[in-house]
């Protein structure tokens, strides 16, 4: 079967959509790491965080993520009243631990993704987003 | 190697006009040794302006972050200095404010497309295949260019030969008509690697346009404006994204690189900081072609073995670039600033003919003059510059408000004082298709708010944050600003004028402004509006204002 892009990021879409687990409502942001380490050290490199600069929309913030090796990654948006935003996980036969969304940002603040690595080893990644009421660039 | 030139003698302060032209000559502003295999040709930011204008370069732009004290923003003395250019010389009329209403009297306006289009032609008679690339900003900023939708740029482009640009005003002529004139009537590639279906994610324009140049390849790649959908009204384009998307760009890199290319320019509507910080991050373009931020650098900057070339606006300047390109790498590059002084370029006679053809229909009205001025027009400046005074003076009077909001656009030529002030003058300085002149209330909180999110876009120390404007302008209401503070906590003392009370964040206030983006936005267009202010005035006379107080610069 020929599969276009479109058909292929559709299918992608769908499959996060899947794999993303409702998190208790009104946990910390802390908690939700902590709970995600199990204990572990939180490192860096090894996983991609893409996101603007500055936000098109706020309502809908286009993020991927990409941790090749790992069995879940987490996106947390620090500014926001639920910081929980999605987990993914990626079972032993995923092609690529790669995924896209799109986040609903209150405002300006920090998206934080992180990686637990097939070895139990955990990483983490941030990007700023700038939400802006915009007009004046000229 | 890297070699430039800065044109001319100086010295010439005090001499009348003709002297002061007579040793100014064409030859002088063209001259220069072709050099290496391939030239190009850089023209940015023209904002519509066929005809020459006057354009002071601004006193206050201050850089943040890793850009403070850097170039471009240098000005006045300071920038003399530091490019070695003599007091009362064309260059420091060109480049800088200093003594600017002297000047402008001695050396005569500047640009002008069919002087333009002299400097393209001898320059192509010393390498005819030099690539011609417009930076964008082109379609938009004049009456003619608002009441054909772009069509006269268009024409006036197709004209000159050049072979690519890229966009950011562009896009307020809606999608419909963006689409109508790249498929149709350019004559040559829109370039955008940076632009994306935002349904999809899916490029939406061509990224690149391979040229073969004096036996090697040479890559253009194209970048919009990153910031389109959120300085300027979102709903005109709806269907795309764009975004600065370092990591594409050093895709697109690899991709023409792996395709053949033996030289990489990106035409670029970034603004400097930005492609300074792009070309640091991201290896192996040669050249980025700056545009947005309207600067003139008589010098290339050099960042990560990238040469960053800064050409000005209104048709002011034209960069040449000649590139040594060998075996698959650049050994060498020269350049020179090319200022368009009007009355030494002879202008090209068909381009003439087809400027003249292009305004005609609109002539009359264009030039009826509506007042006079005894005071300096410009606009150019982080803060606040004398036409946005008037603009902010006749939102005040004409739309009977408490405080008044012109955007900190960078377009818009300069009137010297002593000028008639014509209907295309007013256009010059307020044409765009989003001008409803609003009347709405907003609490003395949301003005805050919205100060300090224009002020993070311009004073961000990061400059992938930074929007490229300047700060709205503000009549009615004074206030003071610490550009070394994160957004929250720059702007404090904001004060009623009229009154000289402090504004009560809890109370609320009659604003008046124009360029909304906001969708269905009501009430007359900006250019009516000044034009009965200037009108009722008959000559117009500003004070020198002091509202705003900077600090931490």
């Amino acid at each position: 079967m020929q599969l276009t892009r479109r058909q292929t990021l559709l299918m992608g879409a769908a499959a996060g959509f899947l794999a993303t687990l409702p998190l208790k409502a009104r946990a910390t942001a802390e908690d939700l790491i902590a709970d995600f380490a199990g204990g572990a050290d939180i490192g860096e490199g090894g996983i991609d965080l893409t996101a603007p600069e500055i936000a098109e929309n706020g309502n809908t913030v286009p993020i991927s993520v990409d941790a090749p090796g790992a069995t879940a990654i987490m996106v947390l948006a620090m500014g926001n009243p639920t910081p929980a935003v999605c987990t993914f996980k990626f079972g032993p036969l995923a092609g690529s631990q790669s995924a896209s969304t799109r986040i609903r940002l209150a405002g300006t603040q920090d998206v934080i993704a992180l990686a637990k690595m097939g070895d139990g080893s955990v990483v983490q990644t941030s990007a700023t987003v700038k939400v802006t009421i915009g007009g004046c660039g000229g | 190697m890297a070699a430039s030139a800065i044109w001319g003698a100086g010295g010439l302060g005090q001499w009348s006009r003709l002297a002061a032209q007579q040793a100014l000559t064409q030859d002088d502003l063209l001259g220069f040794d072709t050099f290496g295999n391939v030239s190009l040709v850089h023209i940015t930011d023209v904002h519509a302006q066929l005809k020459p204008i006057w354009f002071r370069e601004p006193e206050i732009n201050i850089g943040v972050g890793a850009a403070s004290g850097q170039p471009p923003h240098v000005t006045g003395k300071d920038f003399l200095k530091l490019y070695g250019i003599e007091p009362g010389s064309p260059a420091q009329y060109a480049l800088t404010y200093p003594d600017f209403v002297a000047l402008a009297n001695a050396y005569g306006k500047m640009g002008g497309m069919d002087r333009v289009a002299t400097v393209v032609k001898a320059i192509k008679a010393d390498r005819p295949d030099a690539l011609v690339l417009d930076g964008g900003d082109t379609w938009q900023g004049s009456y003619s260019a608002l009441k054909t939708h772009g069509q006269d740029m268009v024409n006036v482009m197709n004209a000159l030969g050049v072979d690519a640009m890229t966009a950011h005003w562009e896009f307020t002529l809606g999608i419909d008509r963006v689409t109508e004139i790249v498929e149709n009537e350019l004559n040559f590639p829109f370039l955008g690697a940076n632009i994306f279906d935002n349904e999809w994610d899916e490029p939406a324009y061509e990224p690149y346009k391979m040229f073969e140049r004096g036996g090697v390849q040479v890559a253009v790649i194209g970048q919009a404006f990153p910031y389109m959908p959120i300085a300027n009204p979102g709903w005109m384009f709806p269907g795309l994204s764009f975004g600065v998307r370092q990591d594409r760009m050093a895709e697109v890199v690899a991709e023409v690189r792996d395709a053949g290319a033996d030289c990489v320019v990106l035409l670029s509507h970034n603004g400097f900081d930005v492609d300074r910080k792009l070309a640091a991050n991201v290896d192996g373009i040669n050249v980025i072609l700056t545009g947005h931020t309207h600067d003139a650098l008589p010098e290339p900057l050099l960042v990560n073995k990238t040469h960053l070339i800064a050409t000005g606006s209104h048709g002011k300047f034209i960069s040449r670039i000649d590139l040594d390109v060998r075996d698959g790498e650049m050994k060498g590059i020269k350049h020179k600033l090319i200022p368009i002084f009007s009355d030494v370029i002879t202008p090209d006679p068909d381009m003439a003919a087809l400027i003249d053809a292009e305004r005609a229909p609109f002539e009359a009205d264009m030039a009826e003059v509506i007042g006079q001025t005894d005071s300096l027009l410009y606009r150019r400046g982080n803060f606040n510059g004398t036409w946005d005074d008037l603009i902010c003076d006749a939102l005040l009077k004409q739309r009977e408000a408490d405080i008044a909001l012109s955007p900190g656009f960078r377009w818009g030529p300069t009137l010297v004082p002593g000028a008639d002030i014509r209907r295309e003058d007013i256009f010059n300085a307020t044409a765009m298709s989003y001008p409803n002149a609003y009347r709405s209330e907003m609490t003395g909180e949301m003005l805050h708010v919205v100060l300090e999110d224009v002020a993070d876009n311009l004073f961000n120390p990061d400059p992938y944050y930074q929007q490229g404007g300047d700060m709205v302008r503000v009549g009615g209401m004074g206030y003071r600003i610490d550009v070394t503070r994160p957004q929250g906590e720059r702007i404090t003392d904001m004060t009623l004028l009229k009154t000289g009370e402090k504004i009560d964040a809890s109370k609320t206030y009659t604003i008046a402004g124009w360029a909304s983006v906001n969708e269905g936005t009501e009430g007359p267009p900006i250019w009516d509006v000044v034009e009965t202010h200037i009108r009722e005035l008959g000559t117009v006379q500003l004070q020198p204002n002091d509202s705003v107080t900077v600090t931490g610069t």
